[in-house]
């Protein structure tokens, strides 16, 4: 279970993950595992649910573009790609990436490239709650009228 | 009818050709990038995904560039590029709830746990031309707040808390979906959504704006307004488990409208509700007032005729592409329709003539 709740965390991660961050700590990881295709990229779409009043039933928002691939390494471990947007490479190392976590690279590659990711998506998103929180406005109420 | 006519090649080559080049413009004005029109025109790029219905900024800005800036023309490329993609499947419904908000204000209540945080808005501004862009780009320092990290809460929880409000009904029912199964009447709610989501911005906006000046009157305050981003999840049938597959900006508004309660019912505010990809407040909140006024008849209100109530005429006249596409439609050559219009017509004229002139006849 913990098994499934990690990957499905880190698929997350590059699914949402910068491409060209993905891409530059990939380089930098610099592994070069030996794979075969069992799914080629391909580009679709996901139709996005909302809910009524956010909270009722579902219907239909509209759709996002996604990429996704399979494959598998050498060593036999099974990778998926999953990630929006239409960029195979990014499909491709993100599928790389799911199959190496399941070996004995697991760990390096957490450290080059998942903490980093996580650490830099996490900062932007502050980033931008640290500017929202500016402009929230901050009440105070006038002393009206002849009382003292 | 128009049938295919001949002939017009060279002169159709020749015409892209130009409108290549004057879409370019002048050579010496450095040409737009699809990045620069992502990142600086950003709320055209929202609107053309929330009308194209399809969630990519990489491909709405490139549908704005090619389009030369016509919106709807830009969407027509959208909607006809979604149509080549494979579906890999339906997004968990969006748990808007947990939106990292940019904004999120309420016209209802003041001191809302979350507060009223204001985002970058064009509201309060003098709509004054700032001829400082065009001189230069610089932003000015943006201030920062400590950052909330704790999810704000929707403010019809409040309302729900004391019963003040109807509840939504739950169901995980597979919504119906415009984009797969033409649209039939009566339409349900999650269709009629669908339908307003990717809806002319400038239609939806005009028929709210007929409810607030007594067309189907049904007074609305904004009991919220929110954007920011949310996470998309998705079952992923080979792993057996769903992951987030991206995240998208959203723009959700909730109204808080009026109701007469019943014999059985104490009475209870009403709910208009509004959903749009990207920063689209104008539409978000003119979704929701369409949504509450076209759900008269479930909550019991008399039909006033008024065009906002009228399921038919809202639904099948919201989708600017279909407009679009029938108005223009009547450009092309209907060289044989006008050919038989123009025999038809010279032939009723010659009989009314003939009739009103016998004696000229009889002469002849």
């Amino acid at each position: 279970m913990t098994a499934e709740i990690n990957r499905r965390a880190w698929m997350s991660l590059l699914a949402k993950a910068p491409a060209n961050r993905l891409n530059a700590l990939w380089q930098a990881h610099g592994a070069t595992p030996a794979f075969h295709w069992l799914r080629a990229p391909e580009i679709g779409a996901s139709m996005v649910r909302g809910r009524l009043g956010g909270t009722g039933a579902p219907f239909n928002l509209g759709e996002m573009t996604l990429t996704r691939c399979a494959l598998q390494l050498e060593s036999g471990e099974l990778g998926h790609g999953y990630v929006q947007g239409r960029d195979k490479a990014k499909a491709r190392i993100a599928a790389l990436v799911d199959a190496l976590m399941q070996g004995p690279e697991a760990e390096a590659v957490a450290a080059g490239i998942l903490t980093p990711l996580e650490l830099e998506m996490a900062e932007a998103k502050t980033d931008r709650a640290e500017k929202a929180a500016a402009t929230r406005v901050d009440f105070f109420t006038m002393v009206r009228g002849e009382d003292s | 009818m128009y049938v295919a006519v001949k002939g017009g090649e060279r002169a159709i080559d020749n015409a892209h050709a130009w409108l290549a080049e004057e879409r370019r413009g002048d050579l010496n004005v450095a040409e737009l990038s699809v990045s620069q029109i992502r990142e600086q025109l950003s709320l055209a790029v929202n609107r053309v995904m929330a009308e194209g219905s399809l969630y990519d900024p990489d491909l709405a800005a490139l549908a704005i560039k090619q389009a030369r800036g016509d919106m709807i023309e830009a969407i027509f490329l959208i909607r006809a590029y979604r149509t080549t993609l494979p579906r890999f499947g339906a997004s968990a419904p969006v748990e808007t709830e947990a939106m990292a908000c940019d904004r999120r204000i309420s016209a209802t209540f003041k001191d809302a746990p979350g507060g009223q945080v204001l985002g970058p808005t064009f509201d309060y501004t003098h709509r004054l031309l700032d001829f400082a862009l065009a001189a230069d780009g610089e932003v000015p320092n943006i201030a920062k707040g400590e950052a909330r990290t704790e999810p704000t809460p929707h403010i019809t929880d409040f309302l729900n808390k004391e019963g003040l409000i109807q509840t939504e009904a739950t169901s995980e029912d597979v919504p119906g979906d415009l984009t797969r199964a033409p649209l039939e009447l009566p339409a349900n709610r999650p269709l009629r959504l669908q339908a307003l989501t990717r809806g002319d911005e400038g239609f939806v906006l005009s028929m709210a704006y007929s409810t607030q000046r007594g067309y189907a009157r049904n007074h609305a305050f904004v009991g919220e307004l929110r954007i920011g981003k949310v996470s998309v999840e998705m079952e992923i049938p080979e792993l057996g488990f769903a992951i987030e597959i991206g995240e998208v900006e959203l723009t959700e508004c909730e109204t808080v409208n009026q109701f007469q309660g019943s014999k059985t019912e104490p009475p209870q505010f009403t709910r208009g509700y509004g959903l749009v990809f990207g920063q689209s407040e104008r539409k978000s909140i003119s979704m929701a007032l369409v949504d509450r006024a076209l759900r008269w008849e479930e909550l019991g209100e008399d039909n006033l005729g008024a065009p906002a109530q009228d399921e038919e005429f809202v639904l099948y006249h919201s989708d600017n592409i279909q407009a679009t596409g029938f108005l223009e439609h009547i450009k092309l050559p209907h060289y044989v329709d006008f050919q038989s219009e123009l025999e038809l017509i010279r032939k009723l004229r010659r009989e009314a003539l003939e009739n009103a002139n016998p004696i000229q006849e009889a002469a002849e």
